[in-house]
């Protein structure tokens, strides 16, 4: 019953087999060896599993991998930055010490990239309203905020601090 | 926390996914997919077992959002993300996209459809509680052609709707009120931001040249087997000029209208009274916007 599956992912043509039950995110921590996308809850609540699909935030826990043939994904690899450095966002993270165990992290950062991608003047109600779906069980929201508005504002090439 | 075993087929046409829900043999259960992001946790906690998922995203001419003089059609693949942010929707049908905002969070509401809320049915959804609310018109396909449910006939019972086993909802119509004073209030409480409403309320008025409420949709989600439209509570307040002691009057209907239940979030006692105060909030909401 495995199909096999071709999508495109960090831009790069990627091809593997699945069964159908297998979500999204295990094709891409299992199938294709990209383990930096994380799996919280496995049901949708807490975010740690956000990817782009075809552009837009979504959690691959939700997605099964046969959905996905076809179509492209970026996982928090794709964000790294010219080089495969850190990207900007990445490295707001780690000025404002916006992660503590890292769990929520890649999950987080996506959240924020596909923020930032919309809107790049976002306030601070917008930056909470685009983590709201994404949990840290260490409840450090307050630098995650805080990062994504340091990111924004050096996007704008202002200080931000 | 991983799905049972299942097979899966991507329909081309609508024809050809209501063929494939037909063919279901005795003891399997064939089911759409759409956006999943209601089915594919049920599946993960094992509370849903299909044995075919027939997924219909690539369908062409299932989404978009088309207006008409006084209607708004929507797609049943529609992305709840694109409905929300839609100029469209936004300007006829307001009470639609304020719904919208509570919906899951905006990754779930980037992938889930309008369609599959509709579908899926949950007493406590947004979606179909503004559907009820405005009277919206659903259309579904199957082997015996089309089909348009009324929403009031539409939904029967927690997670079960009218639509027949072969067929696949296609697009929701939501009526558009016309008119200069028209407001529309959205309340909803749950446990966290994105959870399914413990109780949600939504209302929809218009005022006439004098101030007077010329016509009114009130309704209920989370607090009966399907989402209730409250009509003593509209014959009351019709035709009167709102005013916060009518308003608190009218209210006093809703108790009949309900039949909470007690479950692991709340308690019927509570539902009932969290109903009450919300719709009064969602009424007040609305005759604010209608005299702004």
């Amino acid at each position: 019953m495995t199909r096999e599956i071709a999508l495109t992912v960090n831009g790069r043509e990627r091809r593997a087999s699945a069964m159908p039950r297998m979500t999204l995110v295990d094709f891409l921590r299992d199938a294709l060896a990209l383990t930096g996308t994380h799996i919280g809850c496995e049901h949708g609540v807490c975010g740690a599993c956000s990817i782009l699909l075809d552009g837009v935030a979504v959690r691959s826990c939700l997605i099964f991998a046969v959905q996905a043939d076809g179509h492209e994904v970026t996982t928090v690899e794709g964000l790294a930055g010219p080089g495969g450095g850190i990207g900007d966002l990445q490295d707001a993270f780690w000025e404002c010490h916006a992660m503590q165990c890292g769990y929520c992290t890649p999950g987080m950062l996506v959240a924020g990239h596909a923020l930032l991608a919309e809107n790049p003047e976002p306030a601070t109600e917008d930056i909470r309203e685009a983590i709201s779906g994404n949990l840290c069980r260490c409840t450090g929201y307050t630098q995650i905020v805080e990062a994504i508005a340091l990111c924004a504002a050096k996007r704008r090439g202002e200080d931000g601090r | 926390m991983k799905a049972a075993e299942f097979d899966y087929v991507r329909a081309d046409s609508v024809a050809a996914a209501s063929a494939a829900l037909a063919a279901a043999g005795p003891g399997e259960e064939h089911r759409i997919i759409a956006g999943g992001q209601t089915l594919v946790p049920l599946m993960a906690m094992r509370l849903a077992r299909p044995t075919l998922l027939v997924d219909i995203d690539g369908i062409d001419g299932l989404d978009g959002i088309e207006a008409s003089d006084d209607a708004v059609a929507i797609g049943a693949m529609t992305r709840q993300r694109t409905a929300e942010l839609s100029p469209t929707v936004r300007d006829r049908l307001p009470l639609l996209a304020k719904a919208l905002g509570f919906v899951g969070h905006l990754q779930t509401r980037n992938r889930g459809t309008v369609g599959g809320s509709l579908a899926h049915g949950d007493p406590a959804a947004e979606i179909p509680l503004v559907a009820v609310a405005l009277d919206a018109e659903l259309e579904a396909e199957g082997r015996a052609g089309r089909r348009t449910y009324p929403a009031a006939a539409f939904f029967e019972a927690p997670m079960a709707t009218a639509i027949a086993a072969d067929e696949c909802l296609v697009e929701a119509r939501f009526p558009a009120w016309n008119g200069a004073r028209i407001g529309t209030g959205f309340q909803e409480v749950a446990s966290r931001k994105g959870d399914f409403a413990i109780v949600a309320a939504a209302a929809q008025l218009a005022l006439d040249g004098g101030g007077r409420c010329a016509r009114i949709a009130a309704a209920l989600g989370g607090v009966a087997p399907i989402p209730v439209r409250i009509p003593a509570l509209e014959d009351a307040l019709s035709g009167s000029r709102l005013e916060d002691g009518e308003i608190e009057a009218a209210l006093g209907s809703v108790e009949a209208a309900i039949e909470p239940d007690d479950d692991l979030h709340a308690t019927a006692a509570y539902r009932g009274r969290v109903a009450r105060v919300l719709l009064g909030r969602a009424i007040r909401e609305a005759r604010a916007e209608a005299l702004a």
